[in-house]
């Protein structure tokens, strides 16, 4: 197990940036997913149709794809994300984190819209129609009445989302960013009689992550059906 | 609604472009067939006169790195200077270089390739280091080459000492990115060479680095764009790689290499692939001895 011992803590800073990937494009994909169902189901027809041609181009984009219009073809356009200068330690966050962060939310965004939706879909029509008869507004019906209780309902399908998403952020290893599967490829190629090792471990940093996001979830999940 | 439609166009067209580019970067020319020579299979021993009896050897290069192993989208077979070296070696077995068949290695994929046999052999820009030595069999070295940078036509940047703590791009994972790092720079990592020369192009990154031969290729592709800087800064001894299981292709590849040192094929094919980008053909390099 030299690749583990040798050099600074390279496997925990990897798979550092990987926990920032997810947890910066998650909470902004869930912001962005969640005006994007208001979109979709309110009452202006523009944005309906506009959010619904959203969620089906982008959805339907693999993710290298956006990830490589950001990287290659937006500069050309003139975005650039050269001002995104953070350095933690030995950690930077620069344009390369930031493209990898518009891309992965831009992505999981349509994801997360299309999970609620279903939640949204699981409250029953009396609900709005009983918000709307006490007066309530448009904006009071999603956020008071509807959105708490399709949030509820949209765990299990949200969780899954995330955890998609955590996976996905290996995308960004051919594109700049030094995560967890960069930094296996740097492993694999300078510890060649390694190579099973390198990959159980790296596997097995994953699992931890996912399995933290799963049991948030199933907490989530009971702690609101008793609610 | 229309404005978004027309940028997403454009911007396909852009990556569209960006993707042709790289499908017409040329690498030093198609390449020569080289006829097997008239040899005798009984001399040889174990793996290699097996390969000889057989008259086809498969062997794993690079497709995507201009004068030393590039595939181009349209041609059939690749070129550089790997594949000149490897077509010694075929041709010194007895095999035509259209009876090899060309494999695409990555730098990932070279040792499990040789591993499960499905190469013979490996020359692929393959740095012989210690670590690859202990599940492969590496012969040579073939080519001596260093780290140097490609940076734009006007930069300053002289050495890797001006780029402490900047971006500098490679390929992921790759011995060049180690290195970068090494310095105090800070390596980003993507798939290929030409997109980091995507990004040194469009200004996201001051400089990308790699073995010198590799950026001459680039720096000639992209004349008044880019330019090598530096001196090199550190040293990879190019190899042949081999299957363990096979320890007297050793024997076989040192000898047909010092007969292409000797004879001037070697430097021929230096000079046909590697030498248009403008690198001089050097000495070469010395043998390490077979073990064992």
């Amino acid at each position: 197990m030299d690749f583990l011992t040798n050099g600074h803590n390279a496997y925990l800073e990897s798979f550092f940036y990987t926990l920032m990937l997810f947890l910066v494009s998650g909470v902004l994909s869930l912001v962005l997913g969640t005006i994007l169902v208001a979109c979709r189901v309110g009452p202006v027809a523009v944005l309906r149709v506009a959010g619904g041609w959203y969620v089906t181009i982008v959805r339907s984009t693999p993710l290298v794809v956006v990830f490589a219009l950001f990287q290659f073809a937006a500069p050309m356009l003139g975005i650039r994300f050269g001002w995104v200068q953070i350095h933690i330690g030995t950690v930077d966050f620069t344009s390369f984190f930031a493209v990898a962060v518009v891309a992965l939310t831009l992505y999981t965004s349509t994801f997360v819209c299309e999970a609620l939706r279903s939640g949204i879909n699981s409250v029953p029509l009396g609900q709005a129609e009983a918000a709307r008869a006490i007066g309530l507004t448009f904006g009071g019906t999603m956020s008071q009445v509807i959105l708490p209780q399709a949030f509820r309902a949209s765990v299990p399908p949200l969780a899954s989302v995330l955890i998609a998403l955590i996976k996905n952020t290996s995308v960004a290893y051919i594109f700049g960013v030094g995560e967890a599967v960069a930094q296996m490829r740097i492993m694999t190629n300078n510890y060649a009689s390694e190579r099973v090792p390198i990959f159980l471990t790296f596997a097995a940093g994953y699992i931890v992550i996912v399995f933290v996001v799963s049991f948030f979830a199933n907490h989530l999940e009971k702690h609101w059906r008793t609610a | 609604m229309h404005l978004m439609k027309t940028k997403a166009v454009l911007a396909a067209c852009g990556l569209a472009l960006s993707m042709a580019a790289c499908g017409n970067a040329g690498g030093g020319g198609t390449g020569k067939d080289l006829a097997g020579k008239d040899v005798s299979c009984g001399d040889f021993t174990g793996r290699v006169a097996e390969i000889c009896k057989a008259g086809k050897v498969t062997i794993g290069v690079k497709f995507d790195q201009p004068g030393l192993g590039f595939k181009s989208a349209t041609a059939d077979e690749p070129a550089g200077f790997d594949v000149e070296v490897a077509k010694i070696l075929a041709a010194d077995l007895g095999i035509d270089s259209k009876d090899v068949k060309w494999v695409e290695t990555i730098s990932d994929n070279r040792e499990p390739f040789l591993e499960a046999g499905k190469v013979d052999l490996v020359l692929a820009s393959y740095s012989i280091t210690p670590e690859r030595r202990k599940v492969v069999g590496q012969a040579g070295p073939y080519m001596v080459t260093g780290q140097q940078l490609l940076v734009p036509a006007d930069s300053t940047v002289k050495d890797i000492s001006d780029l402490k703590g900047k971006e500098v791009c490679s390929v992921t994972g790759s011995t060049s990115i180690d290195k970068i790092n090494e310095k105090g720079a800070k390596g980003v990592g993507f798939e290929s060479y030409s997109e980091c020369v995507q990004k040194v192009l469009d200004g996201t990154v001051e400089a990308m680095s790699t073995d010198g031969t590799i950026l001459a290729g680039f720096a000639a592709q992209n004349e008044g764009q880019l330019k090598v800087v530096g001196d090199p800064f550190s040293e990879e001894r190019i190899g042949v790689g081999y299957s363990k299981k096979a320890p007297e292709m050793c024997t076989f590849i040192t000898d047909s290499l010092k007969k292409a040192f000797d004879d001037g094929t070697w430097a021929k094919a230096f000079e046909d692939t590697l030498g248009p980008s403008g690198v001089k053909t050097p000495d070469a390099p010395m043998l390490d001895a077979c073990q064992s």
